[in-house]
């Protein structure tokens, strides 16, 4: 059977979601053989292992943190031409995208982004895509040269798979170009004990109706009664309510849950291109005429300030 | 010194509209309104910013590759106050997908001569988000992309990308590319003065010929992916609706109870 690359994205060693769902993903088209990168490739391995790799191709630089994509586009290659996989499948991070770019034009082949779904067929793995804010749903294929492919978060479920995983050092020859744009510092982003935006089974948002940023806590109690991540609209970070990475929409991060709960958000297009794949749609909106509203499994008109807070005690009392 | 800037901006039809795909599954632009994308107006505004920030003769040139009425962005983006534009328009290039158009920019850009390019983070239209690392491969320029906050000086590019696990300060020599996000700062809006101004300033076109680009490396037929099928997405079945009459909070608890998310 064909071997498919998979980009890992782990941060020192700790695979993160989106990479095991590819896993799963991958084996619909061929055996999958993990390339990770950088400080604590090899710890990856088991976690690769368990979900369905049949190898692990490791490869540990300084240049992977101090340059820009460029390092990890050379190793990428290098293990194409180590491997010749039907295909090259990267996490739809904005880096992944880059990374990926890059690569499909050095390898003279086409690129997809931002698939929801892979499956295999007669000329090569087919993706769906959901694109103008999700009205559409297209399913393309690469017609040129290896397919390269970038996978959205949650398109998959992550399914234990064990394979024998087996760690080989991947040789890496930097090109002239990897060491163009220097990262000259880095600020991890400190964790705030939630699950990430676009990993979580739960988002709850807020807009410009939750009204200050002193407000948000009301959001963040419901998240965290119901152990969701917290989302907000553009109109929330613009006015500086609440951080810009944690914004959902066409500019933010795209999110797909299982249920989404948007808080005194309207519904704009560009909103709506960041949630509308989410399984189920919850809104709580003052006005009935709000746009939102199209998307809803389930609605409610009133006031957040009593609805929200509501919810939160009936959820904490409901889970005793 | 001299610093010329080409930023690259696409017209893409309006996100507000009936967006839909024509027959042969490429964006239909004939039915919804078209218009420069607002994410690359962020590009702008950093070009002419990075210009009067600079002691040097800074020139800001706006380059699109797209139809006859792709003229529009170019018309909006020099009333900003941009210098002068090219236009890449040719019959051939209906259809054309991320891998082509790189190649037309790029070899738009060298002909045009370049120390920095400016793009925005993604067209509102195809959001891939590819397109400035791809010119940045072509053109073998370092790329310093999906920046929030962006300088030039003495011949280095300096900026910062807030990523997803952290926020990084990038700095690269020129020529560069640069890709610049909507938290860079809000476009300025054309004066009257900008609009009448820009009506006198030098629109350039060019062909496949003049860049040297054979119509079998561009265009739908020479895609390198194939969009096989495109279905308008079911519209979601109607959701229940309540008003709030004092337990809105008990009725949604009791509606997640029942879908198992509590
Ligand atoms: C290129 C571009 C990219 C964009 N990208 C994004 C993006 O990534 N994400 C994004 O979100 N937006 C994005 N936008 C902005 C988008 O168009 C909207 O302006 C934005 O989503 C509005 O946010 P909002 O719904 O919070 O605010 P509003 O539209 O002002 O809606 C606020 C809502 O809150 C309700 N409300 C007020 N008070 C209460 C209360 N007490 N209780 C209950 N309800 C209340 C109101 O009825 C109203 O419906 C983008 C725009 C452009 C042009
Ligand atoms: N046809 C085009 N003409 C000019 N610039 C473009 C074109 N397509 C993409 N770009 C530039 O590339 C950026 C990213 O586009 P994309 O990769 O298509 O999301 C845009 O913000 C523009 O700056």
């Amino acid at each position: 059977m064909a071997e498919v690359l998979v980009y890992v994205d782990h941060v020192d060693g700790a695979v993160r979601k989106p990479t095991l769902e590819l896993l799963t993903l991958a084996r619909r088209v061929g055996e999958p053989v993990a390339v990770a990168l950088g400080a604590g490739a090899g710890d990856t391995a088991a976690a690769l292992a368990e979900h369905g790799a049949v190898k692990v191709l490791t490869h540990e630089a300084a240049e992977y943190a101090d340059y820009l994509v460029v390092p990890k586009v050379d190793a990428l290659q290098a293990a194409v031409e180590a491997v010749s996989p039907a295909a090259v499948l990267v996490p739809s991070s904005a880096e992944g995208k880059e990374i990926a770019a890059r690569l499909a034009l050095r390898l003279g082949s086409g690129i997809i982004t931002d698939a929801v779904d892979l499956e295999s067929g007669d000329e090569g793995p087919v993706a769906t895509q959901s694109v103008f804010a999700a009205a559409f749903t297209t399913k393309s294929r690469v017609s040129k040269g290896t397919p390269v492919i970038t996978v959205k978060p949650n398109s998959a479920a992550v399914e234990p798979a064990p394979a024998a995983g087996a760690v080989e050092a991947l040789s890496v020859t930097f090109s002239a170009a990897a060491t163009g744009t220097k990262v000259t510092s880095r600020t991890p982003r400190e964790s705030t004990g939630r699950p990430e935006l676009t990993e979580a089974a739960i988002v709850v948002s807020g807009g410009r109706g939750v009204n200050g940023a002193e407000n948000f806590a009301i959001i963040e109690a419901l998240a965290d009664s119901l152990g969701a991540a917290v989302g907000a609209s553009r109109a929330a970070v613009d006015a500086g309510w609440y951080p810009h990475t944690n914004q959902v929409g066409q500019t933010g991060k795209s999110v797909s849950p299982q249920l989404y709960i948007a808080s005194g958000i309207s519904g704009a297009i560009q909103h709506r291109a960041g949630m509308q794949t989410s399984k189920t749609i919850v809104a709580i909106n003052k006005d009935a005429e709000a746009p939102i509203f199209e998307l809803v499994d389930y609605g409610v008109v009133g006031d957040l300030f009593d609805v929200v807070p509501q919810l939160t005690e009936e959820v904490k009392s409901r889970k005793g | 010194m001299s610093l010329r800037i080409v930023v690259t901006v696409k017209y893409v039809p309006d996100a507000t509209g009936d967006r839909h795909f024509a027959d042969d599954l490429t964006v239909d632009r004939d039915d919804v309104d078209g218009l420069l994308s607002e994410l690359d107006e962020y590009a702008v505004e950093q070009a002419l910013q990075i210009s009067e920030n600079s002691d040097d003769d800074v020139e800001v040139t706006v380059l699109t590759v797209g139809p006859e009425d792709a003229k529009d962005a170019l018309r909006k983006a020099l009333s900003m106050g941009a210098d002068k534009a090219i236009h890449v328009e040719d019959d051939d290039l209906h259809g054309t997908d991320a891998i082509g158009t790189s190649l037309v920019l790029a070899k738009a850009v060298e002909k045009a001569g370049y120390d920095l390019v400016v793009s925005g983070m993604a067209s509102t239209d195809g959001t891939m988000g590819v397109v400035p690392a791809l010119l940045a491969e072509r053109l073998g320029v370092p790329q310093v992309t999906l920046l929030s906050e962006v300088s030039v000086e003495g011949g280095t590019v300096k900026g910062r990308r807030d990523g997803d696990s952290a926020t990084e300060q990038l700095q690269a020599s020129l020529p560069a590319v640069v890709s610049v996000t909507d938290q860079s700062g809000e476009a300025r809006y054309p004066s009257f003065k900008g609009i009448m101004a820009a009506k006198k300033k030098p629109v350039e076109s060019w062909d496949l010929s003049d860049l040297d680009i054979d119509e079998d490396e561009v265009g739908l037929e020479n895609a390198y992916t194939v969009v096989e099928s495109a279905a308008e997405r079911p519209a979601r079945t109607a959701g229940t609706i309540v008003k709030d009459e004092g337990e809105g909070g008990k009725q949604l608890a009791e509606f997640l109870a029942g879908q198992k998310f509590i």
